[in-house]
């Protein structure tokens, strides 16, 4: 065991590591941080997603050693300082974006980096965007609408509704 | 998965003596190589990561076309490479999804060589370069049947050199599931004339089709490609997609690369 340091959500941290702990590990277990879901573990379902250094990743494909130094940024904290949800978050709930929230923290970060890089999305670059985000709930239009929404645009009937 | 010991060099000297080591294996986005490890595929004793080496990372035009550090993800090759070589930046683009191509390098997708992965028929189509650090190996010499290369135990992939084509286009028949190419193929019209590369269709790998080749050097159009036939003796058959549905997608395919070429 090493301990392994990096910045998460603002504040400086360290744990335990292994050479083959995970990122998402370290984020549960090493920190107690468990808004960052396991779905799949193989790099499929995207419920593990967080951002490194500003980058949507899996972090159950990313070695915490290997991101050591970063910063790191996840679902626990996106809420505005206060603990009022973010603008993105409070789309999710007002369009009903989740049914039992298992894949809403991936949902959420992979939502927040394509914001980030473009603030004002089609329907159709959001849905491409999140192809590698599963739900098994919602089937995808309402957490389509909050992407949208959050972005400031009028929610359309989406496309295939 | 079982435990390792982990380095980051900083430097390709550094690297290469760690992986000079019994049981080293590089690690790059490791989007191919943790899935591997978790089945207890791969069982490497030092993974050595070559994501902190700044010679290794980068996209830029030099001698003999535009060269890309190995270690560059996807996602800044999408980006980087959109003005300079249009079809590969699309390919590199078009690479699973976003969170993949954020941390998957067009190294380790060429060492790796999975016969349904993309960047192999743009490195082949291009007549590409693959710089280790010991040497300079020709895309036609590289590819040498799935998930097999011209690399030499310990050899590190350090940059890939593509040249430009006048025109290129990659089209991919996506499995739906995995995003991976059910079959794909990169198209290039360069001066000298017209490279066809296919990939996720044949049971040896990334190839060249050849008469298409001829075809297209001649007219570079769909049409060109009319009275040709693929060999599905070949070719893939699995759960997705038979010998004879590939061999079709390949001429199919192709001929709306040529389309989209630009
Ligand atoms: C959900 C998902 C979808 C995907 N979809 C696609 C797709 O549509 N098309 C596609 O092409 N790929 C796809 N991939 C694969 C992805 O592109 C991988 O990133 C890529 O194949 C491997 O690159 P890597 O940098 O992650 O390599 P790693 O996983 O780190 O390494 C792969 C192998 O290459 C070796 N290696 C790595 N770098 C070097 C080097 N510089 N020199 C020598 N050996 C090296 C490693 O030892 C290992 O054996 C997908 C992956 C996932 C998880
Ligand atoms: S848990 Fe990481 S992608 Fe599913
Ligand atoms: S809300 Fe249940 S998996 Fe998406």
């Amino acid at each position: 065991m090493t301990k392994v340091s990096m910045t998460v959500n603002g504040k400086a941290v360290s744990a335990e590591a292994e050479g083959r702990t995970l990122l998402s590990a370290y984020l549960r277990e090493g920190l107690g941080l468990t808004g960052t879901h396991i779905g799949c573990d193989t790099s499929q379902c995207g419920a593990c997603v967080v951002h490194v250094d500003g980058k949507a990743v899996k972090s159950c494909s990313v070695f915490a050693m290997d991101v050591a130094g970063s910063e790191v940024r996840t679902i626990e904290g996106m809420a505005n300082a206060d603990g009022s949800l973010s603008v993105l978050q409070q789309a999710f709930q007002d369009n009903h974006g989740l049914q039992c929230g298992f894949c809403t923290p991936g949902m959420v970060m992979a939502s927040a980096a394509l914001l980030a890089d473009n603030p004002k999305p089609t329907e159709a670059e959001v849905r491409h965007h999140l192809e590698g985000n599963i739900c098994r709930c919602t089937g995808y239009h309402n957490i389509v609408k909050a992407v949208l929404a959050a972005s400031g645009q009028d929610v359309p009937a989406v496309a295939a509704e | 998965m079982h435990n390792f010991e982990f380095v980051k060099p900083s430097n390709i000297a550094d690297a290469v003596q760690a992986m000079a080591s019994e049981g080293a294996q590089a690690l790059s986005g490791g989007q191919t190589l943790l899935p591997t490890m978790k089945q207890r595929l791969a069982q490497p004793e030092t993974l050595v990561s070559l994501t902190a080496i700044p010679e290794m990372q980068g996209v830029c035009m030099g001698e003999g076309g535009l060269h890309i550090g190995a270690a560059t993800t996807h996602a800044t090759v999408a980006q980087e490479a959109a003005s300079l070589y249009p079809g590969l930046a699309a390919l590199a683009g078009g690479i699973g999804d976003p969170m993949v191509r954020n941390r998957g390098t067009v190294g380790g997708s060429v060492a790796n060589n999975d016969p349904a992965a993309c960047y192999p028929s743009a490195v082949l189509a291009s007549g590409a370069t693959v710089v280790t650090n010991t040497r300079k190996i020709a895309a036609d010499d590289y590819f040498q049947g799935m998930f097999t290369t011209a690399l030499e135990e310990g050899e590190i992939i350090t940059s890939v050199i593509f040249p430009v084509p006048a025109k290129s286009a990659y089209v991919k028949f996506n499995q739906p599931a995995s995003r991976f190419a059910l079959t794909g193929v990169f198209v290039a019209q360069f001066d000298t004339g017209v490279r066809v590369a296919v990939t996720g269709a044949s049971n040896n790998g990334v190839f060249r089709w050849a008469e298409a080749e001829a075809a297209l050097s001649k007219d570079f159009s769909a049409a060109a490609l009319a009275g040709l036939s693929v060999d599905a003796s070949e070719m893939i058959n699995d759960l997705h997609g038979t010998a004879a549905y590939r061999a079709n997608l390949v001429k199919v395919l192709t001929g709306r690369a040529v389309t989209a070429a630009r």
